[in-house]
């Protein structure tokens, strides 16, 4: 440890909760210390931990400060929760191995499921083949959930096909679609405004309220994504609903 | 036991005080946007202080009783009448079998609380039963009531129990009602303490003392999600992209217009809008009761002073708990 916690700044987000930093940059690395941090405080949570939200490069620490200000006596409740965190970190070490979960999408590419995909192909200079190939070829990192429950921000995708957002975006994408936005690929969990590049569709409920997790998808997943035909989707689609 | 939706108003939402623990998955918290008064109401009837009880936004809510039961109404002061009667604050009270509760108009606030004895029998999804309205889930059937609805309550515990007692013998008008005013305040002109957001640093000096030195007027783009002001644009010293990472129910955003917005209890588990300042836990419930066209000054105060006023609230309400505790001859 030591060296690769050196640069580690901790911030208030608000007063009842600590934003941790561990880096800049998007990279697995920092991934990896996140996800491993956020198992230490979830494995030893101290009184008046609510729970913790790991992004790209930090991870925060949600807490209540009335606990803690009747378990530790005087001291602000966000300097316990610094130093706390500050000796779980001590116990980690960097090169630990972490059981990562590689979760299959199965995705239908184009036609009625993926409007984009020859825009996506004629802006990039390949022909649609190359693209469904490019994309599924690659496999993806999960670096955090938001914008909505199930919701993966991915990294890892083929620069090669990137391809910025639609000038005007569509009223309504259909759930579980699968698109592009830059060089970030990510699925639709319900049906919402957006402007992304919709490229195919997955069979798979991405949000699942009754079920632990509730996601389909967790931060630290490598991801897969798997052709499939219209076939497939559609008997996928019955045996799951 | 049983109420029926007669009318169900603007928004009346099944609300707790929220989901925690999923917001990793990208589940948002939601839960009553002014948690003390919700909390209030709960101790008012006996209930835990994390109970679902109903939130009324603004009038037109109309409920029918279909047996006596012990209820409490805190928060904003919508003009509740019981069958035509001005209905009591702050105080348990026993609806009877026949009775129809009706908020007629927003005389001071925005959100009225309406906590039954034994609580509301709806499912638990992930913790709470808080109502999440774009995902049609929690609360009652996923949405906001609608007429016809009946809600399931009760039934009762043996604080329940006691606390009903004690109301029965109450003198009509109250003798007493909890003083709310050092836990929240419904005025529509308020100062609303702020402590420095993560990217405090990154806004130019003129808009840090923009921010403080002038009035914000809230928008009609005001619900659960956030609240938009009207007001002096405030701007970073350069343009930046920010990674999405948490935010959370105060935090004050700034998009490109310049124009602050405050996230409120539906807001998303994480943002991308710089994070000027960050409005205190103790404010929020104050927040909660603006309605469009308030007023607000923001004022700086330090981390410390934050978690101090957060403290001496939480206090507060234990006060409050005793006292009543006390009053009722409560056995536990």
């Amino acid at each position: 440890m030591g060296e690769a916690f050196k640069h580690v700044k901790f911030k208030s987000l608000g007063d009842s909760a600590v934003m941790v930093q561990i880096g800049d940059s998007i990279d697995p690395t920092n991934c990896a210390i996140l996800q491993n941090l956020l198992a230490l405080l979830e494995d030893h949570p101290f009184d008046g931990f609510a729970e913790a939200v790991p992004a790209y490069t930090n991870i925060t620490i949600y807490y209540h400060p009335y606990t803690v200000f009747r378990m530790t006596g005087n001291i602000t409740s966000y300097d316990f929760v610094c130093q706390y965190v500050k000796q779980l970190m001590t116990k980690m070490t960097s090169n630990k191995q972490t059981t990562q979960r590689v979760v299959e999408i199965p995705v239908v590419y184009g036609g009625e499921y993926g409007p984009d995909l020859e825009y996506v192909a004629k802006r990039n200079g390949l022909t649609t083949e190359e693209v469904i190939q490019l994309h599924s070829a690659n496999e993806c990192l999960v670096y955090m959930l938001g914008f909505a429950p199930g919701f993966a921000f991915m990294g890892g995708m083929n620069e090669a096909i990137a391809t910025s957002r639609k000038d005007t975006p569509r009223l309504a994408i259909p759930a579980r679609s699968v698109g592009i936005a830059g060089k970030q690929t990510g699925i639709y969990p319900f049906e919402t405004p957006g402007g992304w590049q919709i490229i195919g569709r997955t069979p798979l409920d991405l949000f699942l309220p009754k079920e632990t997790p509730p996601s389909l998808l967790q931060a630290g997943d490598c991801i897969r994504f798997k052709p499939i035909s219209d076939e497939e989707y559609k008997q996928l689609k019955e045996t799951r609903s | 036991m049983t109420v029926t939706v007669l009318k169900p108003g603007l928004l009346t939402t099944i609300q707790d005080t929220g989901r925690f623990g999923s917001q990793k998955f990208g589940v948002i918290v939601s839960g009553a946007m002014d948690a003390y008064s919700l909390r209030i109401a709960n101790i008012l009837v006996g209930n835990v202080e994390s109970e679902a009880a109903l939130e009324v936004s603004l009038f037109g809510t109309v409920l029918q009783f279909n047996n006596d039961h012990l209820i409490a109404l805190t928060g904003a002061d919508l003009t509740a009448t019981i069958n035509g009667e001005s209905a009591p604050l702050w105080r348990p009270f026993i609806a009877k079998k026949g009775d129809i509760l009706k908020f007629k108009r927003a005389h001071k606030g925005c959100r009225a609380y309406v906590s039954f004895a034994g609580g509301i029998h709806v499912p638990t999804v992930m913790n709470s039963k808080s109502t999440y309205l774009k995902a049609g889930m929690g609360g009652f059937e996923g949405r906001a009531l609608q007429k016809k609805d009946e809600l399931n309550i009760g039934p009762y515990t043996k604080t329940n129990q006691e606390l009903s007692q004690y109301a029965k013998n109450l003198d009509a008008p109250a003798t007493w009602s909890v003083n709310y005013h050092e836990l929240i305040s419904l005025n529509q002109q308020q100062t609303i303490r702020v402590i420095h957001g993560t990217e405090w640093d990154c806004f130019t000096a003129e808009s840090q003392l923009r921010l403080t030195n002038n009035q914000y007027t809230l928008s009609t783009e005001a619900d659960r999600m956030g609240y938009r002001f009207e007001g002096p644009e405030l701007s970073l010293i350069e343009k930046f992209e920010l990674l999405s990472e948490a935010v959370t129910f105060g935090t004050v955003q700034i998009p490109p217009s310049g124009k602050p917005i405050i996230l409120m209890a539906d807001r998303q588990t994480t943002g991308g809008y710089p994070k000027m300042v960050q409005v205190i836990t103790a404010d929020l419930a104050s927040l909660a009761q603006l309605q469009s066209g308030a007023k607000i000054q923001f004022k700086l105060v330090s981390l410390e002073e934050a978690q101090q006023a957060l403290i001496a609230k939480e206090q507060n309400i234990k006060n409050i708990a005793t006292a009543i505790r006390l009053s009722a001859k409560l056995s536990s």
